[in-house]
């Protein structure tokens, strides 16, 4: 891990849903402008873990963080009760599992995150809207029809809207939570192909149930197992020559 | 899961139904040349379509499954292995066959000498192809190493195999022919253990997932 530089840092973090200890103990180092993937069982943590990452978890009483999610370098802890949670989803972005456009017009989509900052300049929310529409593969299909209801659009392209709603507050790490389980295998290969070329400009952490992306997309796997990281490394070393029988297990589908 | 589990057992049935027919090979064709047998050179080189016929058989059941199954880790592993090591098995095939040519060559003429260390050295392969197929059943690191580490031996003897051969054929140019077809066999011998050596070397990437070929010595 030479000459990359980390992004976050997750020291000691344990996450209880009320009593239920939830994550166990996760040390993990999230390296900059790279696809860190997130695999595992249902149930395993996975989910939770990138939860943590934006708050998500704030939204629902009883939830409980202890230990540390360091933004760098900065050098803050993300999941203090100090730091607003609003603050931190500006800078930490997700894309979940199924498009989840708001019913207004794909432009207000986009534009919705600036609005939320108390941007309303319109150039400044044109130029915007359209680079993240661009940077999202989404801009040639819509730049005729951006004052459309964003229902008008396909999954995929649903889905492409909401990752430039994600990018449109220039976000320093973009979550996905199975970004593909909803879209077929073309949306799915579009998807991807945008997730390899946003890591140029933004770190990206990825939970997956389809091992096949978290091989294509991913430079590092973290395998996860009933809330403990069982193992990390170079995803082509996970996928080829993993060290643990539990990740050896579970990639190669025998589990259990 | 229990499919693919089946598929990947009958892979490796198959693989050492080949390898048994090319550990058959090798000392058949040996045997066809001291025991003069030309019935059984020539069914040596007939049973090399048969291990052609597996090669071909196989390589397409790898491709297969690499394109219906995905295979990840240790599986992606053993049909890698598995690939490369029917490519060794086949020339392996043909080197017997090779060795079943000339027999029926020498076997035409008498012996220029008894041969004493050309069944060495068939031993040698022998055992090294044994050898390598059983540590590929077992992942059986510590076998293959061991394999690998024979290899020098029968470089020796095929030096040793072919400066008496020389000597001979500088004392009499009459036998020149049937010293050079020796030293063919010497060579295919050789060569033979060669390729066991390599499926030894794919047994350690099969187990640890290192490429160690074209390294002086895996420490």
């Amino acid at each position: 891990m030479v000459n990359e530089n980390k992004k976050a840092e997750v020291k000691n973090l344990n996450f209880y849903y009320g009593s239920n200890l939830t994550l166990k103990n996760v040390n993990l180092s999230i390296i900059e402008k790279k696809v860190t993937a997130l695999i595992g069982p249902s149930g395993c943590g996975k989910t939770t873990f990138l939860r943590c990452f934006n708050r998500m978890h704030d939204l629902y009483p009883h939830n409980r963080y202890e230990g540390e999610i360091i933004l760098l370098p900065e050098n803050v802890n993300i999941i203090s009760s100090a730091i607003d949670p609003i603050e931190v989803r500006m800078r930490i972005s997700m894309v979940f599992q199924k498009p989840n456009p708001f019913p207004k017009t794909i432009f207000e989509n986009v534009a919705y995150g600036m609005r939320v900052r108390g941007i309303n300049n319109k150039s400044i929310l044109y130029e915007t809207v359209e680079k993240s529409l661009r940077s999202a593969a989404l801009w040639d299909e819509v730049k005729d029809r951006i004052d459309k209801p964003a229902f008008d659009l396909s999954g995929g392209q649903q889905q492409r809207l909401c990752i430039a709603r994600a990018l449109a507050t220039t976000p320093e790490i973009l979550l996905f939570d199975e970004p593909t389980s909803a879209l077929d295998p073309i949306a799915t290969s579009k998807i991807e192909e945008l997730i390899v070329e946003l890591k140029n400009e933004v770190t990206i952490i990825i939970v997956t149930h389809n091992m096949q992306q978290a091989a294509r997309v991913s430079e590092h796997t973290a395998f996860m197992y009933i809330g403990e990281i069982i193992e990390y490394g170079k995803t082509d070393r996970i996928f080829t020559t993993p060290s643990e029988k539990l990740t050896e297990d579970y990639i190669t589908g025998r589990f259990g | 899961m229990a499919i693919f589990d089946d598929e990947l057992i009958k892979l490796k049935e198959k693989i050492l139904e080949m390898g048994a027919l090319v550990e058959n090979s090798i000392k058949d064709s040996i045997k066809s040349l001291i025991e003069k047998d030309n019935e059984l050179a020539k069914e040596v080189i007939q049973r090399d379509h048969i291990v052609n016929a597996f090669d071909v058989e196989i390589d397409e059941e790898c491709i297969r499954l690499i394109a219906q199954r995905q295979p990840k880790a240790g599986d992606l592993r053993f049909i890698v292995t598995a690939m490369k090591i029917i490519n060794d098995m086949e020339r392996m095939g043909d080197l017997a066959a090779n060795i079943a040519e000339r027999a029926l060559e020498l076997n035409k003429e008498p012996n220029i000498k008894p041969y004493i260390d050309i069944p060495r050295m068939r031993d040698i392969a022998h055992g090294m192809t044994r050898d390598a197929l059983d540590a590929f059943v077992n992942k059986d690191k510590r076998l293959a190493m061991d394999v690998i580490m024979r290899d020098d031996e029968i470089d020796d003897l095929k030096h040793a195999v072919i400066s008496e051969l020389l000597y001979l054929m500088l004392e009499d140019p009459n036998i020149i022919c049937r010293a050079m077809r020796i030293t063919f066999i010497a060579q295919y011998l050789e060569r033979f253990a060669d390729h066991a050596t390599n499926i030894a070397e794919m047994v350690i990437y099969l187990v640890e997932g290192k490429i160690i070929r074209h390294t002086t010595m895996p420490e």
